[in-house]
């Protein structure tokens, strides 16, 4: 076997040092019922590498590739440009296979890129500080809830009808145990046009409200001034949270710490990390300085060495589960350490100036194409301010009708049902992303293909 | 100066001699790097972007003016950088890397190769099913390893790492006693437990009681059993243990759970131990997580991502979470929400987490899998605990190991500080001492059961060789710091990148972000 550095004559030796007749004598401890005697049944034995690749290649071939296709989806991941040397620096194997960096003299690249990590997420996000990464978007956004819990000791949390539905089901599989109550309502916004559920969030703040969640751009693509929301919530003694699922809109819209989030949560797989069919993305978790010492996950800091010189250091780990255990503020110990690098390096390469630039581009590639969708008959805009993601109602179920253009060879969006089946008010609905990536062919192809799809059911009717 | 004919100065140099410091704090290849923040600027950029077409805006008095912040780099100093950092990082591509409960094996580039295929890589989750039925065959088939390997009916994808299937276990544990009207308000946690377990138990709402260790670094298990009672939901048990031993008493164990009602969750970490010889399901575990970052070799990344997928009894295989992969009229069906009462999963405890899991680490731990083969993999097993012993024999006549008389260890080897025993030398100094020797050191201080605890687990990929000068390397350290060179020890390390890092004042006044000296200095203020 390959990988198997050790000989026959190797294990003999070794055998006779540990002064061992056979290795079954170590497993001596395992009962005798449940000793396997060779190798488990019903699974293949070893396969030379070229086989493997062969086989898995195969396997691979039988999905349709993004970048094979003109590509709408988005949803809570989107496809950009990752720059090739992104994926060749994460390959090093100084960062590929290094571990947690508890030993901090031999882990400064691992600690710094942290710190650097930390740095741009808290720039982005607008606020004070950022962790070193959670799983991923929906998780963090757990955790946030539970963290505003921890601050203002009190268990309601409203929770906007625009947030991922994956992201708020994560979140319901844990209040069901842990007592916290989650308020959250229909997306009323999708009454044709959608509207602001600012007021009605607003009005349902109350003395035992600790948190407000609100995703921006929410998940129908649309961009809100939650400033107005924020005041509300600090009134009553409240957090805003402020969900993020596209980081690349903070490159063109008003951060969220600028609007009073108090916690921000996000997703960060556009930068660096791609599609990865939902994993392993990046969760970001960021706050202001007051309420540091109640986030989850780990944290990097700056300190000096025994000569003075300035390095770096995971630090307020008694906040965590290796040093707390039952007391930890999270049970989080593995996160997505080579995906923030990932992350950190495509930030590098953009700067401030190609991420303006990037989100513009995605920005101007969503009007064109919003505008020409807009433009079919039958098709009705449902988002009117919108960053890189926009709704459209069409006159027939979008759920066929995203697996027709597939069928035509066109991935085009996601429809509403498959992440609202229980609303047959969004049964129509179709939600498409913009990105970079997406070229004038790209946009020509979706609208013949969703005229197509729309003209022949729309007669088949 | 006077030269030899090779160039070489034929006399020692006198007052020209290198001090040690050079002007810019380099030396020769070891390259210090400043923060991205101190060298670019937000003017710099290392892509080309097409430009921008005209276009109204729609953001409607919401656009981002302020500056945010963020300096950009060339690609070639972005290369440069990040190789630079790359090289003040040990990692398993570089030697031996013995973390105890870590799993630090060889990371095959075959993994990385396979998970980069655009047809695993560039996919959406949300795409429709008929575009992804080589991804959904994919997890299809891991799921069928893990539940073979670990002989349990059903498995749970989605959990994203160790501490996140144990949360995936623990609440199908709530939910099977709930589901029969059963509030139990007690998780009974072995005192060597890995700190995620606790933690778990009390995210889920439990109150956490510790069981203790018997002086063979094993649960206590009449302890446990006298414990047990109409209040305890589950114990939550790590096999192997941490001590790196195997609990030989998990089935009396797990059949008086069972008999009082609660559930047996194992802690899989140490599976790379077994895997192949031994199946949890014949030990009477009801859901167990798997690392596939450790066992299976999907890389750390300094820290992450992992992947930890829960195997279930049949008993808790209806409260598995969503989403997840069946394969019916020669089709793969991701069963969602919407499907799942459809499909009679309506006791499901729901989602965990966005989308499908960690595909990136599912094609990694499939290829792994796939290369060794079931033969492959219970080699693994059986070079993991061959070396871990041969390490256990070979030191513990020099380094004191608490549990070596209660017979072979498992693929960890566990050392306390007995042996340094009025040397002045901790185990930290230790650690630090063994990094000055190219190494990078064990997992110090835990478990918490042995006084200054060193546990030592190589793996299967060491070659004998390796081990040999690991042991003589730890031999000659031991050697020294009973020999009264103490001093050498407390400042070590000498040759890594940093010397001892002050963690006290990192805690202390937390810098957790760059800000410009200016604006530090009146931070300080």
């Amino acid at each position: 076997m390959r990988y198997l550095p050790l000989t026959a004559a190797d294990r003999e030796a070794m055998l006779a040092t540990i002064g061992a007749d056979s290795i079954d004598d170590l497993f001596v401890d395992v009962p005798a019922e449940a000793r396997f005697p060779g190798p488990i049944a019903d699974l293949p034995m070893v396969m030379p590498e070229m086989l493997v690749e062969r086989d898995l290649a195969r396997l691979a071939k039988k999905n349709m590739v993004a970048g094979d296709h003109p590509f709408f989806l988005g949803c809570g991941a989107y496809r950009h440009h990752v720059p090739a040397s992104v994926d060749h620096l994460i390959q090093r194997g100084e960062f590929l296979t290094s571990y947690t960096p508890y030993q901090p003299e031999i882990a400064q690249g691992t600690l710094q890129y942290l710190f650097e990590f930390q740095t741009q997420v808290a720039r982005l996000t607008g606020m004070d500080v950022a962790n070193a990464s959670m799983y991923d978007g929906s998780t963090a956004m757990t955790e946030a809830i539970f963290m505003a819990r921890r601050i203002t000791r009190r268990g309601k949390t409203i929770i906007s009808c625009g947030v991922h539905p994956h992201y708020l089901h994560a979140a319901q599989t844990l209040c069901r145990f842990t007592g916290d109550q989650l308020v959250t309502g229909v997306p009323t916004l999708c009454s044709a046009p959608p509207t602001d559920d600012l007021a009605d969030i607003i009005a349902r703040i109350d003395s035992d409200t600790s948190a407000v969640v609100m995703q921006n751009p929410d998940c129908f693509g649309h961009v809100a001034d939650l400033s107005g929301l924020a005041a509300a919530a600090h009134a009553h003694g409240a957090l805003l949270i402020v969900v993020v699922t596209e980081v690349v809109s903070l490159g063109a819209i008003r951060s969220p710490g600028e609007m009073g989030a108090d916690i921000v949560v996000g997703e960060g797989q556009s930068l660096g990390v791609g599609l990865q069919f939902g994993g392993p993305h990046l969760g970001l978790f960021a706050c202001n300085h007051k309420h540091v010492r109640q986030m989850p996950g780990r944290l990097c800091g700056e300190t000096v060495d025994a000569d003075g010189r300035r390095g770096f250091v995971l630090t307020l780990s008694t906040r965590e589960q290796h040093i707390r255990r039952e007391k930890a503020t999270s049970n989080i110990c593995t996160n997505s350490g080579l995906m923030s690098l990932a992350f950190t390096i495509h930030m590098t390469l953009l700067g401030e100036t190609g991420l303006r630039h990037l989100a513009e581009l995605n920005h101007a590639r969503a009007v064109e194409t919003a505008d020409r969708l807009a433009a079919i008959p039958g098709v009705q805009m449902l988002t009117p301010r919108f960053f890189n993601e926009f709704a459209i109602r069409l006159p027939v179920p979008a759920r066929q009708a995203v697996r027709d253009m597939a069928e035509m060879g066109v991935l085009g969006g996601v429809s509403a049902a498959r992440l609202w089946p229980q609303l047959p008010d969004l049964e129509n609905v179709l939600i498409l992303a913009v990105t970079e990536t997406v070229s004038k062919a790209d946009i020509d192809a979706l609208v013949r293909a969703l005229t197509e799809v729309i003209g022949s059911e729309y007669s088949g009717a | 100066m006077s030269m030899t004919a090779t160039g070489r100065p034929s006399a020692p140099i006198g007052a020209s001699q290198p001090s040690g410091i050079t002007f810019t704090g380099n030396k020769g290849l070891m390259l210090e790097e400043p923060l991205i923040f101190e060298r670019g600027s937000p003017h710099e950029t290392g892509v080309d972007l097409e430009p921008v077409p005209p276009h109204t805006t729609r953001l409607a008095g919401l656009e981002r003016s302020a500056p945010i912040g963020l300096p950009g780099l060339s690609e070639g100093e972005t290369v440069r950088h990040f190789t630079r950092l790359s090289r003040q990082n040990y990692g398993i591509d570089l030697g031996i890397f013995p973390l105890g409960s870590c799993t630090m094996k060889h990371n095959p580039r075959l993994n990385e190769k396979m998970a980069r295929l655009p047809g695993f890589a560039d996919i959406h989750p949300l795409q429709p099913q008929d575009s992804v039925q080589g991804a959904l065959e994919l997890i299809h088939r891991l799921a069928h390893w893990l539940k073979t390997l670990t002989g349990m009916p059903a498995v749970a994808m989605t959990p994203k790492a160790g501490a996140h299937g144990e949360l995936c276990g623990m609440l199908a544990i709530r939910a099977a006693h709930e589901a029969r009207g059963d509030a139990r308000k007690v998780v009974l946690v072995p005192e060597s437990a890995h700190g995620t377990n606790p933690a778990t138990a009390a995210f889920c709402g439990y109150a956490v009681e510790d069981i203790p260790a018997d002086s063979r670094g094993r649960v206590d298990t009449s302890a446990l059993l006298a414990r047990l009672g109409q209040d305890v939901a589950a114990v939550m048990i790590t096999n192997p243990n941490t001590c790196g031993l195997f609990e030989p008493d998990l089935k009396i164990i797990a059949d008086a759970v069972h008999a009082a009602g609660a559930y047996v969750y194992c802690d899989g970490a140490n599976f790379n131990a077994i895997v192949g010889r031994v199946r949890p399901g014949d030990l009477g575990v009801d859901a167990m997580h798997i690392n596939l970052h450790k066992t299976f070799s999907t890389p750390h990344g300094g820290g992450g991502p992992g992947s930890g997928p829960v195997v279930f009894s049949a008993a808790l295989a209806p409260f598995a979470p969503l989403p997840f992969v069946e394969a019916a009229d020669g089709r793969f069906h991701l069963i969602e929400e919407e499907t799942a009462t459809a499909e009679h999963h309506e006791r499901s405890v729901g989602r965990l987490c966005a989308f499908h899991g960690q595909m990136g680490m599912f094609v990694r731990a499939l290829t792994y899998m796939m290369s060794h083969g079931a033969d492959g993999l219970r080699q693994v097993a059986e070079d993991a605990v061959l070396n871990a012993n041969y390490i256990l024999r070979s030191l513990q006549d020099v380094m004191s190991a608490p549990f070596a008389a209660s017979g072979p260890c498992m693929h960890e080897a566990l050392f306390d500080d007995g042996f340094l025993k009025d040397s002045g030398v901790t185990t930290l100094d230790f650690a630090k001492a063994m990094i000055d020797e190219g190494f990078h050191p064990m997992t110090m201080y835990f478990p918490l059961v042995v006084h200054g605890a060193m546990l030592v687990e190589p793996t299967e990929t060491e070659s004998r060789a390796n081990l040999d000068q690991f042991i003589a390397t730890l031999r000659h350290l031991a050697q020294r710091a009973k020999a009264g060179e103490g001093a050498a020890f407390h400042s070590a390390p000498h040759f890594a990148p940093r010397s001892r890092l002050d963690e006290t004042q990192a805690a202390r006044k937390p810098v957790l972000s760059w800000m410009p000296p200016a604006d530090k200095r009146l931070a300080a203020e």
